[in-house]
């Protein structure tokens, strides 16, 4: 057997991870994506901005500033107390939280990218055939950039797998909470366990693959479907 | 009741001022509440503005406007477009690509109460001809069939005001053949309004009952097709193209000869035709350019069409060696592009009656 105990909790709390962030990036990127496409304000830039942030940042500043914004002294932090749901660093949904914020730019930007693409004209010939605006969003929007819901699914899916520097600020090391493949590939090699880091390694590299050789051989057949 | 009063004159009031940095459309129209009203332009005078404008999908404050009685804008109030009662065919035909022909027409049908559906799906196939492009996908269609499918799927929501904004402009001379019968049919067999924008005097003369001409941004005239045509303080009469439209019934044929008779309230003419059954409506175009006038009525010619008129006004033509002459055959306006020699060799002058000799007759549908 190639994976240990611990790996399997890791493997599992890895999936769990990417599967609720992702859920809860499409449901806030969605809305966030469709308003940067159309809005004319001038807070489209900066928005933005923020939303690309994750992509050029250190992950390790990123959870240095959540650690200090959600720890006990920290705004975000107080609130959660006061609310009485603890403290979020070192947790489960904390970890949520942050990749959900680091992930943010590869649903954000291929669903933006979509809607931009579909412009204005489906949306006027929706409304002169009776649709409401959000009969247009489900009938019309939806189906025509699934293409773009799709790549944002898989790369938000992908990216919050591969995440360590993020995790490892926030969520630290705790078996089965916060401990997830890329920690404990850490925690292997730090022990000198090449054979289990080979494995869990070897896993993650096969897997990042298969998912982006679904992503672009959809794309080319889809290219070759017109 | 006021409302009830609406319903027996059916009409369109619009009122709208909008202006984008150099561009201003200023427009006040009272337009008839059924037949082809066409926006007639270059492009830049400001008829797709207008047509997007009421149809409420740009929206312009100060704005008022009115159909068949129901006030879809006034100040602050604003009917958004999907509770307007319209169908709006774009100039690209805009079908949706994730859905096939029948799925796109059914798209705005069952958005529609069944109670209200006038139109149902057979009659709409029918009608533009795409039984057999029902099970394709969008991209699989030619551009004219296409906008054949368009139109239906506009016509399937039984609005009560159909928008068409260049429907034809977007295709070459055959795949605009193609439709323009189709569009014949609409105006003969439903009872819609329409409005119409072109930059095609052809497309006019086909189909308008009624002609807008908008001119930077200004309406230069709105009145009856025959009688705007025939206006010479209009652009539309100077151009070497200028003619006017007459609308007639069959009144029989003469098989010898294949010539049509078609009756029109200034007389007859005869054009060269196959036999149609009598009394159905047509449409003919007759040209400035190919009327002549005479004093007396000769029959020693080769032109085959006289009809007595009486000059109503004249004005200059578009060389200094013409005029245009405006006449009148029992109330139908006809334009007349003679030398000004001829003019004072037979002492011409307004009042005066005269023979209207015709050239050439096309028929328009």
């Amino acid at each position: 057997m190639p994976f240990g105990p611990d790996d399997w909790s890791a493997i599992r709390l890895t999936l769990k991870l990417a599967a609720t962030a992702t859920c809860l990036l499409l449901l806030l990127g969605t809305p966030l994506a469709w308003w940067l496409a159309r809005t004319r304000s001038w807070l489209k830039g900066p928005v933005g901005a923020v939303v690309a942030l994750p992509l050029v940042l250190p992950p390790t500043v990123l959870g240095f500033y959540l650690l200090v914004t959600l720890g006990p002294n920290g705004p975000v932090g107080q609130l959660t107390q006061s609310l009485g749901l603890g403290l979020l660093p070192f947790t489960f949904p904390g970890l949520v939280l942050a990749s959900v914020l680091y992930s943010m730019p590869f649903v954000v930007q291929p669903l933006q990218q979509a809607f931009d693409t579909l412009g204005e004209r489906p949306l006027e010939v929706a409304a002169t055939l009776r649709a409401s605006p959000w009969d247009t969003f489900f009938s019309v929007v939806l189906p025509l950039a699934r293409p773009g819901f799709i790549t944002a699914t898989i790369l938000g899916f992908a990216h919050t797998v591969g995440e360590f520097g993020v995790v490892l600020m926030i969520g630290g090391n705790i078996p089965d909470k916060t401990r997830v493949v890329s920690v404990q590939i850490y925690d292997h090699v730090e022990a000198l366990e090449y054979t289990q880091a080979h494995w869990l390694a070897g896993g993650m590299l096969l897997f990042s693959f298969l998912v982006l050789l679904a992503l672009y051989g959809s794309k080319a057949r889809s290219r070759h479907g017109f | 009741m006021a409302s009830d009063m609406h319903k027996e004159t059916p009409a369109l009031r619009a009122r709208f001022h909008v202006a984008y940095g150099e561009f201003s459309l200023e427009a006040d129209l009272t337009l008839p509440g059924r037949g082809v009203t066409a926006l007639f332009g270059h492009s830049g005078s400001g008829k797709t503005t207008l047509l997007r404008a009421i149809a409420g999908l740009e929206r312009h404050p100060g704005a008022y406007l009115e159909v068949n009685g129901e006030v879809w804008q006034d100040g602050d109030q604003f009917l958004p477009t999907h509770q307007r009662p319209l169908g709006y065919v774009f100039q690209e035909a805009s079908l949706f690509a994730h859905l096939n022909v029948e799925r796109n027409l059914n798209f705005g049908l069952k958005r529609i109460p069944a109670a209200e559906r006038r139109v149902n799906l057979e009659q709409a196939v029918e009608l533009l001809g795409i039984g057999p492009l029902l099970h394709r996908q969008p991209d699989k269609l030619s551009g004219g069939e296409r906008q054949r499918v368009a139109i239906a799927r506009a016509l399937l929501t039984s609005p009560r005001l159909l928008l068409m904004d260049e429907p034809l402009a977007a295709l070459d001379g055959k795949r605009k053949a193609e439709i323009l019968p189709y569009l014949t049919r609409l105006r003969q067999e439903l009872d819609i309004p329409v409005l119409y924008v072109t930059h095609s005097p052809d497309e006019v003369a086909r189909l308008a009952d009624h002609l807008v001409l908008l001119d930077g941004g200004r309406v230069a005239a709105s009145g009856p097709l025959g009688e705007t045509l025939a206006r010479l303080d209009l652009p539309l009469a100077a151009g070497d193209d200028a003619g006017v439209v007459i609308e007639g019934s069959v009144a029989g044929h003469d098989d010898t000869y294949h010539l049509l008779a078609v009756d029109f309230p200034g007389g007859q003419v005869q054009v060269a035709h196959g036999p149609a059954p009598t009394g159905t409506r047509l449409r003919f175009q007759v040209r400035a350019r190919d009327v002549s006038l005479s004093l007396s009525a000769r029959d020693d010619s080769s032109i085959l069409n006289r009809v007595a008129a009486t000059i109503t006004s004249v004005a200059a033509a578009d060389t200094p060696a013409h005029r245009l002459v405006r006449l009148e055959a029992d109330g139908t306006p006809l334009l007349a592009r003679i030398t000004c020699r001829s003019w004072d060799q037979l002492e011409l002058q307004p009042g005066k009656r005269v023979w209207a000799q015709i050239k050439a007759v096309a028929l328009l549908a």
